[in-house]
C-alpha cells in the first residue's frame, strides 16, 4: 500500500492541474482579440473629414488644424517657468492650477494642457518646445464652417457616447463623430477610416516596436467629400427672413425631390459650437426651452396642417368621383350639422371648387368630405380609403429620407377612431374636422412642401433628400426613383387652377410677384399650451404652401410662423420672397421683405411665460422690431422703477 | 565483454527527458529573446548560453554514464560530505542574488550548490537506509535519517532560499515508502489540517471542532471505559499546534510570505487592500495567469504570445517558463507538458519499484520525490493554485545549475537501473 501513495499523488496532480489549465484556458478563456490585448499599444492615424458643399459648388464646411499642448505630468523636468507662461499666454498661477488638475487626473496619462492654440502661437511655441520635457504639441483636426448659416442642416461633430462605443467597435474613446445634420446621417462617408498601428509594449509600458513587424497595421482612407441639394444663398435668405420668429421653413425642388433649403427659427452660428466654447455653447443651446435651439422645426415639428389640407380632399374628391368641378354648395359664413356649426369668412356664395379652395371655404371641404365619407357602406370603410390617399401624398409617415431627425405626423385611419369610439359607434360628423385640415391630422412642414411638390408634379414625388453628390459614390435609389400618389393625373389641373387663383383673387392676392406664376394655399392653426395646469389657447400658427412656376414647379415651399396668425399675413409673406430669390436671384418686392425684416413675434412668445393674462388672434398688436426694443427697454426701466420703489419701503 | 560492463538504458526515460529540456529551451528562447533573432548560438544571448548548458549536460550524462554504477553507492558518503562543504563555503565566498546567498561565481559563470545537494542528499539518504544495520521503524535510526536531510535545508535556509528548502521535505514519501511509522503520515496531515484550518478559521473555532471530533470519536467509537488521558492529550497537543503556526505565521514568517499565504487561503476582506495586494505581491501571478488564459486552446504560437514578448511576466524564462508555454502553445502544449511530467515520474517509479538493490530502489524514490515537488509546486504557483514558492520547474526553467543538477539526478539513476541486470 506504501508504494501508492506517491504515484496516486502524481496522478492526481497531474489531473488537477490540467483541469486548472482547461478552466483558465478554455472555460474562462475569450476568444483572443487584438484590441483589447493590453500588452499591444494601438496608435490611430485619424483622416481626414469630408468638406460638405452646397449645390453650387460653395464650400460649407471644411477642416482647421487646431493644436494643443499637452502635458504628462510625470515626465516634467525642472523649467523656466517665466519664459514658459509669457510662450503660453498664460499667468503662473494659471500654470500651476492647470499642472495640479493635470497630475490630479493622471502623472502618467497625457492631458490637455492649453487647448486650441493660434496658428501664430504655435509657430512660435512648436520651435521651443523640445526644451520642455513631459510637454508636447497634438495636432487635432477641427471643423471649420465657412458660413455662419445652415446649423440645423450642417450639423456638427463632438466626441462619441460610451454607449455607442460599446455598441460600435470602430469607435475609442475621444473620437469625434458626427451629431447632428449632415454630419450625423452621412457620418460613415464622411469620416472616412482611420488607420491604426500595432505596438508591442513591454511591462513598463515602453513601446518595444512594431508588433509582428506591423503586419496588422492599416492606413487611414480620407473621407469622401459630400455636396448637398442645399442653395445657400437661399438657405441665408430664409435664415434673415425668419429671424425674430419661430418656426420652419422648407423648400424642394419637385423635379427630383433636393432639398433647396430648410430653415428652422430660432437658430444659431455653426461656429459656435466648434473648439474650445463647444460643450458651454452646447449646455446653453441645450438648456433653452422655451426657444428650443435644437430643435428642427422644419423637420420635427407636427402641427395641424389647416387649409393646405384642403387642396387633398379636392382632389379625392374627384379622383373616387363624388363631386365635378361645378358643382356648387352654399355657405352661409358656415357649415351646419345637427346642431353644430363649422365657422366660416365672408365670402361669395354657392361656391364652386375654383372659389372654394382660393377662397378657402370651409363649408365646400365639410360637403366634399362628407360626400367621399358617404360613397361607401361604412364610414370606417370611407376612412380607410381616405387615409390611404393622403398618406400617398407622404403624410402619416417618416418620410425615409437621408435627415438625421423626422417626425412621422399623424394621418387617421378607422383604427383611430374604432380605438377612441368603439367599433361602429362613430360617425362621419366626428371626423369632420379632417376636412378643413384640423382635427387629427398632423404634418410636418417638410411633409407639406412634399405634398406642394406633389401637387405640382400632378401626381407623383421624389423622396426629398440632402445628398445630391458624393465623390465616386452613386446617391441611393430609393431618391432617383418615383412615388406615385393614388391620384389620377387628370384631377390635378383645377386643384392646380384654384391654388393659381388664391395668389389671383384669393387669400394671398397681395403676395404676387410680376412674372411668376404662383400657386399657393394659406392656412392658420389654432395652438395650444398647457400654462399653470390649464390648456390655453395661443394666438395661430401662420401657414403657408406654395410651388412656383404653375407648370413645371422649380420650388415647392411650406412655410409655418409660430403664432403668425393669419396664413398670407407671416408665411405668405415668407413664401413669396424665397420663391423669388429663387427663381428671380433678387427681389422686386421690396415691400413685402421690408415688412418682414422689420417685424417681429417675441412679444408673442413671451406672453404665455410673463405670468400675466394675455389676449391672442385679433386682440394682439404686432410690433417692429424697433417697437419691440422700445417696449423692452420700458419694461426694464419699469422693473428697475420698481425695484427701488420695494428698497425705498423697506 | 565482462557482465559488469553491460548495462541497458531505459529509453522511454531518456525520450522524456529530452522531450521537456527540448522544449523547455523552445519556450527559453520566446521568453528571454529581445527583438529579432540573429542566431540561435549565440552566447550572449540567454536562450544561447542555455544551448550551451545543455550542450555540456550531455557531456555530465556521457560521464556519469561511464561511470561504474558501484561508485556512486561506494563514495555516496564522500559525495554527501563535500555537498554540505560547498553550502557551508558559500558563508565565506557566496555571491548574492536577489537576497539570497546561493551562488559561486566564477568571472561570468554562476554555480549554485544547492541544486546539486538535493542529489547528494539523495545517494547520502539511499545509502543510509539500504544500510543492513539501519531500521527505520527504529526512533533510533529515524533521528539520524532526518539529520541527513535537516542539515543541508538549514543551511540552505540560512542562505535565505526558503524555496530550495521545502524541496528537503520530498524525502517524506522515501521514509514513508521504505516503513517510516504511520504516526508520522498521521502527525503531518493532522498539521496541515490544524495550520490550515487556524490560518483560515482562527484557532478558536479549530479548537473547537478538533475537540469534538476527539471525543466524538473517542466515545462512539471506542469503548467508554478508556481512560481520557489519551483524548485530552490530543487536545492539548491540538492547542499548542493551533497558536504555534498562529505564531509562526505571525511572527516568524516576512511580511510577503504572509501576504503569498493570506492571498492563497483568502484571509485579506478588504476589497482595497486586496486590490492593492493583487497589483504589488500578486503582480507576477496575476500576469502569469493572465498570461495563460490568453493562450486559449491552440495559443498564440512560436515567439507570438504578446504578454511573452512584451516581457509582462517577470522571471518568465526561469521560474514562470509555465506561462509562457500556456500563452503561446495553449492548452494542447501545457497539458500535454503537465502530461510528460507525469510520465516521467511514473516510470521512474515503476523502475524504482523493480530494482533489486534497496539502495537503487530509494534512490530511483527519491529521484521521483524531488522531481514531484518541482514540478507540484513551480506549476502549481504559476496557475495560480498553490502560493508562491520560488523554485524551478526541472529541465524546464533557465539556468545552468538548475538543469545540471536535475540531469544528475536523474542520470544516476537511469544509471542504476541500467546496471540492474548485473545484481542479483
Amino acid at each position: 500500500m506504501r508504494k501508492l501513495l506517491l504515484v496516486s499523488l502524481i496522478i492526481i496532480s497531474g489531473l488537477v492541474y490540467i483541469s486548472r489549465l482547461f478552466y483558465l484556458q478554455i472555460y474562462t478563456g475569450t476568444t483572443y482579440n487584438l484590441y483589447e490585448d493590453n500588452a499591444i499599444r494601438k496608435v490611430f492615424d485619424y483622416p481626414k473629414r469630408g468638406n460638405v458643399y452646397d449645390r453650387n459648388n460653395k464650400l460649407l464646411v471644411a477642416n482647421q488644424p487646431s493644436y494643443d499642448v499637452m502635458i504628462i505630468p510625470r515626465e516634467v523636468e525642472p523649467l523656466d517657468t517665466l519664459e514658459f507662461c509669457s510662450l503660453l499666454k498664460i499667468s503662473k498661477e494659471t500654470f500651476i492650477k492647470t499642472y495640479n488638475k493635470a497630475k490630479n487626473y493622471s502623472p502618467r496619462l497625457p492631458s490637455v494642457f492649453i487647448s486650441h492654440l493660434s496658428k501664430e502661437d504655435y509657430a512660435v511655441l512648436q520651435e521651443k518646445m523640445r526644451k520642455y520635457d513631459g510637454f508636447y504639441i497634438q495636432k487635432r483636426s477641427l471643423r471649420d464652417y465657412q458660413t455662419t448659416i445652415g446649423a440645423n442642416v450642417l450639423g456638427d461633430i463632438g466626441e462619441v457616447s460610451t454607449a455607442l462605443i460599446n455598441k460600435n467597435p470602430y469607435y475609442k474613446m475621444g473620437d469625434l463623430i458626427g451629431k447632428q445634420g449632415v454630419e450625423l446621417s452621412y457620418e460613415n462617408t464622411l469620416r472616412g477610416v482611420k488607420g491604426v498601428k500595432f505596438i508591442q509594449k513591454d511591462r513598463f509600458n515602453r513601446d518595444i516596436g512594431p508588433y509582428k513587424n506591423g503586419k496588422f497595421d492599416t492606413i487611414a482612407q480620407p473621407g469622401k467629400d459630400v455636396t448637398i441639394t442645399i442653395d445657400a444663398k437661399l438657405q441665408e435668405y430664409g435664415e434673415l427672413l425668419m429671424k425674430h420668429k419661430r418656426g420652419g421653413i422648407v423648400a424642394i425642388e419637385p423635379s427630383s425631390g433636393e432639398i433647396l433649403a430648410m430653415v428652422s427659427a430660432p437658430t444659431y452660428n455653426p461656429n459656435i459650437l466648434v473648439g474650445r466654447d463647444r460643450s458651454k455653447n452646447f449646455t446653453k443651446l441645450y438648456n433653452d426651452s422655451t426657444a428650443l435651439p435644437l430643435f428642427d422645426r422644419g423637420l420635427q415639428a407636427m402641427y395641424p396642417p389647416g387649409s393646405p389640407f384642403k387642396t387633398l380632399n379636392a382632389l379625392i374628391g374627384l379622383h373616387e368621383g363624388v363631386v365635378s368641378t361645378d358643382d356648387t354648395f352654399s355657405c352661409s359664413l358656415g357649415y351646419r350639422y345637427g346642431n353644430r356649426k363649422m365657422g366660416c369668412h365672408h365670402h361669395k356664395s354657392p361656391a364652386n371648387m375654383n372659389l372654394g379652395i382660393y377662397e378657402s371655404c370651409n363649408a365646400y371641404f365639410a360637403n366634399i368630405y362628407r360626400r367621399i365619407m358617404d360613397k361607401y357602406d361604412s364610414p370606417a370603410e370611407a376612412m380607410d380609403i381616405w387615409s390611404n390617399h393622403i398618406k400617398s401624398f407622404g403624410l402619416g409617415d417618416y418620410l425615409n429620407n437621408d435627415l438625421s431627425v423626422g417626425q412621422p405626423g399623424k394621418v387617421p385611419t378607422a383604427k383611430t377612431y374604432n380605438s377612441a369610439y368603439g367599433e361602429k359607434k362613430w360617425y362621419t360628423t366626428f371626423t369632420l374636422s379632417n376636412a378643413i385640415g384640423q382635427g387629427e391630422v398632423l404634418a410636418t412642414p417638410i411633409q407639406l412642401a412634399n405634398m406642394a411638390a406633389a401637387i405640382g408634379n400632378r401626381g407623383y414625388y421624389y423622396t426629398p433628400h440632402i445628398v445630391k453628390n458624393i465623390k465616386g459614390e452613386t446617391i441611393d435609389s430609393k431618391f432617383t426613383t418615383q412615388k406615385q400618389t393614388t391620384i389620377d393625373k387628370q384631377h390635378f389641373e383645377p386643384v392646380v387652377q384654384g391654388m393659381f387663383d388664391v395668389y389671383n383673387k384669393g387669400t394671398a392676392k397681395n403676395l404676387q410677384v410680376k412674372d411668376i406664376d404662383i400657386c399657393g394655399k394659406t392656412g392658420t392653426a389654432e395652438n395650444f399650451a398647457i400654462i399653470d395646469g390649464k390648456k390655453q389657447q395661443l394666438t395661430d400658427h401662420s401657414i403657408f404652401v406654395a410651388f412656383a412656376p404653375k407648370d413645371n414647379p422649380e420650388i415647392a415651399i411650406a412655410v409655418f410662423v409660430e403664432n403668425g396668425y393669419w396664413g398670407s399675413r407671416f408665411a405668405g409673406r415668407i413664401a413669396s420672397l424665397m420663391i423669388e430669390k429663387y427663381i428671380k436671384g433678387s427681389i422686386s418686392r421690396t415691400d413685402l421683405e421690408s415688412w418682414i425684416l422689420n417685424h417681429t413675434l417675441q412679444h408673442e412668445y413671451e406672453k404665455p411665460y410673463s405670468n400675466k393674462p394675455f389676449k391672442i388672434n385679433g386682440e394682439t398688436e404686432i410690433l417692429t422690431v424697433d417697437q419691440y426694443k422700445e417696449k423692452k427697454r420700458k419694461e426694464a426701466l419699469m422693473n428697475i422703477a420698481l425695484q427701488v420703489n420695494d428698497t425705498l419701503k423697506k | 565483454m565482462s557482465r559488469a560492463n553491460q548495462f541497458k538504458i531505459d529509453w522511454i526515460t531518456v525520450i522524456l527527458f529530452l522531450l521537456l529540456v527540448l522544449f523547455g529551451w523552445v519556450n527559453i528562447v520566446s521568453a528571454s529573446a529581445y527583438g529579432e533573432i540573429n542566431s540561435l548560438l549565440d552566447f550572449s544571448t540567454p536562450y544561447g548560453k542555455h544551448l550551451l548548458f545543455i550542450i555540456i549536460s550531455v557531456f555530465l550524462i556521457i560521464l556519469i554514464l561511464s561511470i561504474e554504477a558501484k561508485f556512486f553507492e561506494r563514495f555516496s558518503s564522500i559525495i554527501y560530505l563535500a555537498s554540505l562543504l560547498s553550502l557551508i563555503g558559500l558563508f565565506l565566498f557566496g555571491k548574492n542574488i536577489n537576497g539570497a546567498t546561493s551562488w559561486y561565481s566564477f568571472g561570468s559563470m554562476t554555480l549554485q550548490p544547492s541544486e546539486f545537494a538535493k542529489a547528494a542528499t539523495a545517494l547520502a539518504v539511499a545509502k543510509y537506509i539500504s544500510d543492513l544495520q539501519t531500521n527505520i521503524k527504529e526512533f533510533n535510526h529515524q533521528w539520524r535519517l532526518f539529520l541527513i536531510i535537516l542539515v543541508p535545508a538549514l543551511l540552505i535556509l540560512l542562505q535565505n532560499d526558503a524555496g530550495s528548502t521545502i524541496v528537503y521535505g520530498a524525502f517524506f514519501f522515501v521514509f514513508y515508502r521504505e516503513g517510516l511509522p504511520n504516526i508520522y503520515l498521521t502527525i503531518i496531515v493532522f498539521l496541515i489540517l490544524v495550520a490550515l484550518s487556524t490560518l483560515k478559521f482562527g484557532s478558536l473555532g479549530t479548537i473547537l471542532v478538533a475537540a469534538s471530533l476527539i471525543f466524538g470519536f473517542h466515545f462512539i467509537i471506542k469503548k467508554k471505559k478508556e481512560s481520557l488521558l489519551k483524548p485530552l492529550s490530543l487536545i492539548l497537543v491540538t492547542v499548542l499546534l493551533s497558536f504555534g503556526v498562529k505564531f509562526f505565521y505571525q511572527n516568524i514568517l516576512k511580511p510577503h510570505q504572509q501576504n503569498r499565504i493570506s492571498l492563497w487561503l483568502r484571509l485579506e476582506k478588504d476589497p482595497d487592500k486586496l486590490e492593492q495586494m493583487k497589483r504589488t505581491i500578486l503582480y507576477n501571478l496575476n500576469e502569469s495567469e493572465k498570461a495563460i488564459s490568453s493562450g486559449g486552446f491552440s495559443g498564440k504560437g512560436f515567439m507570438e504570445g504578446t504578454r511573452t514578448t512584451g516581457k509582462f511576466v517577470p522571471e518568465q524564462d526561469t521560474d514562470y517558463i509555465f506561462s509562457t508555454v500556456g500563452e503561446e502553445w495553449g492548452f494542447v502544449g501545457s497539458s500535454l507538458v503537465v502530461l510528460v511530467f507525469v510520465l516521467l515520474l511514473v516510470r521512474i517509479l515503476f523502475l524504482a519499484e523493480q530494482q533489486k538493490s534497496q539502495f537503487s530502489r530509494v534512490y530511483g524514490y527519491c529521484v521521483a520525490s524531488i522531481l514531484f515537488f518541482h514540478f507540484f509546486i513551480n506549476t502549481g504557483m504559476v496557475m495560480g493554485l498553490i502560493p508562491t514558492v520560488g523554485i524551478p520547474l526541472p529541465f524546464f526553467s533557465r539556468g545552468g545549475s538548475g538543469l545540471w543538477g536535475f540531469t544528475i539526478l536523474l542520470f544516476i539513476f537511469i544509471k542504476l537501473d541500467a546496471n540492474k541486470i548485473n545484481e542479483w
